[in-house]
């Protein structure tokens, strides 16, 4: 575990205490069965933004707190550990590619909506089933944008869109030339192709080349502290079960063959917390970020996939049902790696930035 | 095994293979053509349509779907190379067997090994016809992979037994018309107390309720038996003998869930072809990426060997007579195969192969993701994987329990 420092170690208490008695997974099933438009709960999102978890990336000067990465980290985690459903991994990452690539100006006039939660922010890069930010067809032509992203996260609720173009980021609002089609997936949150047909675009000019790719890198490794989150929890979930379940007159936790399972997976959660918090420290800290951002998502991809289909196995039959929650781990872990790099395209990345 | 079929045909290969043609193409309609409903085995019945039925009728009445079952008792009496070449005509025309279930693929061998001459006749015959369902009542919620622990309770009174007790996972439950159970007759002998019963799903007393999974689908249930009468001729083997022939059953089981069919039919396509069409293909018409193009290879490397390992078990079975040990390798590393074939298929597909429902994905892509998750069950059912490496370790290489 990353030290922390007194503030952090608040609101890691703080977002584990809300999301245990708050938004436990019985309120994600509530979601489900409900299925609000927006794919999470309109109550739970403003308690989020009332505790000021939107604008923790956020400068003090535009509303946030300025509290850095490790801090909405934490929080991201904890809300994992629960598959609490909301868009503050989105509405962050639209705000950070705007304080990264935003004037003045435009950040004053969206960063606070964002950072109070006001409105939800997403991102709407990638036009195909996978990850590919080398082929953005997207255009725009005198500020009106045109093209259609596939699978954006948080499509519903979002305000505002953060849009990878040909040349470079834009902010699209939701309106006029906007449109949503739903695409309901095996996680059961809000996923949407979104197809812009001459949209209001205005373009982050300030963020450099590279902004396209520190925006990715950045939510590569805020995925990856939800997947910890999860990871943890299915580790957590299935150690307590097989400690408690009798099979041969023993409970399952005295077989050797399971003992060794549970160290094995207990070795890798230690690595991929390791590679998470590194990801976050390097954000906060500005160095490194590329290379710990494909180290972290490679890492959470794999440990995650491995943990999750463990999870089911170690559950025996009652891991099938619906029931059981542990289920609904393996569904969002699916689509969290899918998204921002799968872990081949991570090793990819990381051999290229190391130079081979 | 000693109660399948010996020959009984003197046809000759070429001949029977005109036989076999003649009849597909008398008896097969056109519009059955690669229509097997895929998931039917895990969803139970779909509204069977008229030619469905036909062709099921006329497989049924030839006993060409449980091919090398005796003649007797309603099987094919087809020698082994005839029956290959039944498959073989059957793959040709795009054909299936429509004659399937648990009562093919584990109850029936089993009945014919330990069956009386009776139960045969009454049970055999409409396995073969296709006519009737038959759901397994073993796990029960403290017997998962501790199955000898069962509870469910059968009491002698004479000429039959009154059952008691809840089973659990009872897959097909709800639209099953028989099941066979393992229930206790004798409380002081965990192994030898357990008994070989067939319990009437529409007997007074039982009750099935459904339980979702995480594929979203209901096909099993718990099944509660509340003062269930059986009558005494219903019971298989001597009293006492349920677990000899529980675990034989098993065998039949995990030779069938291994076998590749079943998971190959829920999956669909081999993972190269869904490759190629979901992936990007370089001038030559290679897959354009290498590290993909080298996986998939690993893959259906690993998936060929282990269809060889398939085929030399059943060949080596067959020339000692019966499933075997063997079953538990085969269980263990076909479903694990099952359920990696799956994963990268979905990875092959991106978030095009996680759709759950609605706009923007095909039927066959939905069906994926449902089989994805439901193949999850494949290396926890008949016997989970950690429950082969045990038997492997202790039956098969004599090693000893820890304890
Ligand atoms: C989809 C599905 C369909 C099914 N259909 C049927 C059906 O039709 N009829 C029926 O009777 N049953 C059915 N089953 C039940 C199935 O046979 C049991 O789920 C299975 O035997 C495992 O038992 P359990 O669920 O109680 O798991 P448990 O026995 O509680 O096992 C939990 C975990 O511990 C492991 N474990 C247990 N003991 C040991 C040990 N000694 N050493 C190492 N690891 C161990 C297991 O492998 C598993 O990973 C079905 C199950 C599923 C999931």
């Amino acid at each position: 575990m990353a030290v922390l420092n007194e503030e952090q170690e608040m609101l890691r208490d703080m977002a584990r205490e809300w999301a245990t008695n708050e938004s436990p997974v019985t309120e994600f099933r509530k979601m489900r069965d409900s299925h609000p438009d927006e794919r999470y709960l309109a109550d739970a999102w403003s308690a989020m933004a009332g505790m000021g978890w939107a604008g923790i990336i956020v400068p003090e000067a535009y509303g946030g707190s300025d509290f850095g990465w490790m801090s909405v980290g934490l929080v991201v985690e904890e809300l994992g550990k629960t598959l609490a459903a909301s868009p503050l991994i989105a509405t962050t990452l639209a705000a950070s590619a705007i304080v990264l690539g935003g004037s003045d100006e435009q950040k004053a006039k969206w960063l606070p909506a964002l950072a109070s939660g006001e409105k939800v922010g997403t991102l709407a890069i990638d036009e195909g089933a996978h990850h590919a930010p080398g082929k953005i067809a997207t255009t725009v032509s005198g500020g009106k944008l045109s093209g259609t992203k596939a699978f954006v996260h948080e499509a519903h609720g979002a305000d505002l869109f953060v849009v990878a173009a040909a040349d470079g980021l834009y902010v699209v609002e939701k309106g006029d030339g906007v449109a949503l089609s739903r695409r309901e997936l095996t996680d059961q949150r809000s996923h949407a192709q979104v197809t812009f047909d001459g949209a209001a675009a205005e373009r982050l000019a300030d963020g450099g080349d590279s902004l396209l790719d520190d925006v990715l890198d950045r939510a590569r490794i805020l995925t990856s502290c939800e997947m910890l989150g999860m990871a943890q929890q299915v580790f957590d979930v299935s150690l307590d079960y097989l400690k408690q379940r009798v099979q041969f007159n023993q409970v399952l936790a005295t077989f050797q063959a399971l003992q060794h399972r549970m160290a094995d997976l207990f070795a890798d959660l230690a690595t991929m917390r390791s590679a998470v918090e590194a990801g976050l420290e390097a954000l906060d800290s500005g160095f490194g970020v590329a290379r710990a951002a494909a180290i972290a998502k490679a890492t959470a991809n794999d440990v995650l996939h491995r943990m999750s289909r463990e999870g089911i196995q170690l559950h025996g039959g009652i891991g099938m049902t619906d029931e059981y929650d542990v289920g609904f781990y393996l569904k969002r872990a699916r689509v969290l790696e899918a998204s921002w790099g799968s872990s081949s395209q991570m090793r990819d990345r990381f051999a290229s930035l190391s130079g081979y | 095994m000693a109660t399948l079929a010996e020959p009984q045909d003197a046809t000759t290969d070429d001949a029977f293979r005109e036989e076999v043609r003649a009849f597909i193409a008398a008896n097969f309609a056109d519009e059955l053509k690669g229509n097997n409903n895929a998931l039917a085995s895990v969803e139970g019945p779909t509204n069977e349509t008229p030619a469905q039925k036909a062709w099921r009728e006329a497989v049924g009445e030839r006993g060409w779907g449980t091919p090398t079952w005796p003649r007797e008792y309603g099987g094919g009496g087809l020698t082994r190379k005839q029956a290959k070449i039944l498959n073989e005509e059957l793959a040709k025309a795009n054909a299936w067997n429509p004659i399937g279930g648990m009562g093919v693929m584990m109850f029936g061998p089993t009945l014919l090994e330990y069956g009386s001459e009776e139960q045969k006749h009454e049970h055999i015959p409409p396995i073969c016809r296709g006519e009737i369902r038959w759901c397994q009542g073993y796990s029960e919620p403290n017997a998962g992979s501790d199955l000898a622990n069962l509870q469910t309770f059968a009491e002698d009174k004479g000429d039959h037994y009154v059952v008691n007790g809840q089973k659990t996972w009872t897959s097909g439950g709800q639209w099953a018309d028989k099941c066979f159970c393992l229930v206790r007759t004798d409380r002081s002998d965990k192994h030898n107390g357990i008994s070989f019963l067939l319990i009437d799903m529409t007997s007074p007393g039982v009750e099935v309720r459904p339980i979702r999974m995480i594929s979203g689908l209901s096909p099993f249930c718990e099944t509660f038996f509340t003062d269930v009468k059986v009558p005494k001729k219903n019971l298989v083997g001597a009293e006492g003998q349920g677990w000899t022939i529980g675990k034989r059953l098993l065998q039949h089981e995990r030779t069938n869930i291994s076998g590749g069919g079943s998971m190959a039919r829920m999956m669909g396509p081999t993972v190269s072809d869904i490759a190629r069409k979901y992936g990007e293909l370089d001038a030559d018409g290679k897959l354009a990426d290498p590290v993909l193009r080298d996986r998939i290879a690993d893959y259906e490397i690993r998936w060929n060997t282990f269809l060889l390992t398939a085929r030399r078990a059943a060949e080596e079975s067959k020339a000692s007579g019966g499933v075997s040990e063997i079953s538990s390798v085969l269980k263990k590393l076909g479903t694990k195969l099952g359920q990696e074939r799956a994963e990268l298929t979905i990875e092959i597909m991106g978030l095009q192969g996680l759709g759950w429902e609605g706009e923007g994905f095909t039927e066959a892509e939905l069906a994926g993701v449902r089989g994805w998750l439901f193949g999850k069950a494949f290396t926890i059912y008949g016997g989970s994987t950690e429950i082969q490496n045990n038997i492997i370790a202790k039956r098969v290489l004599g090693m000893l329990d820890h304890q």
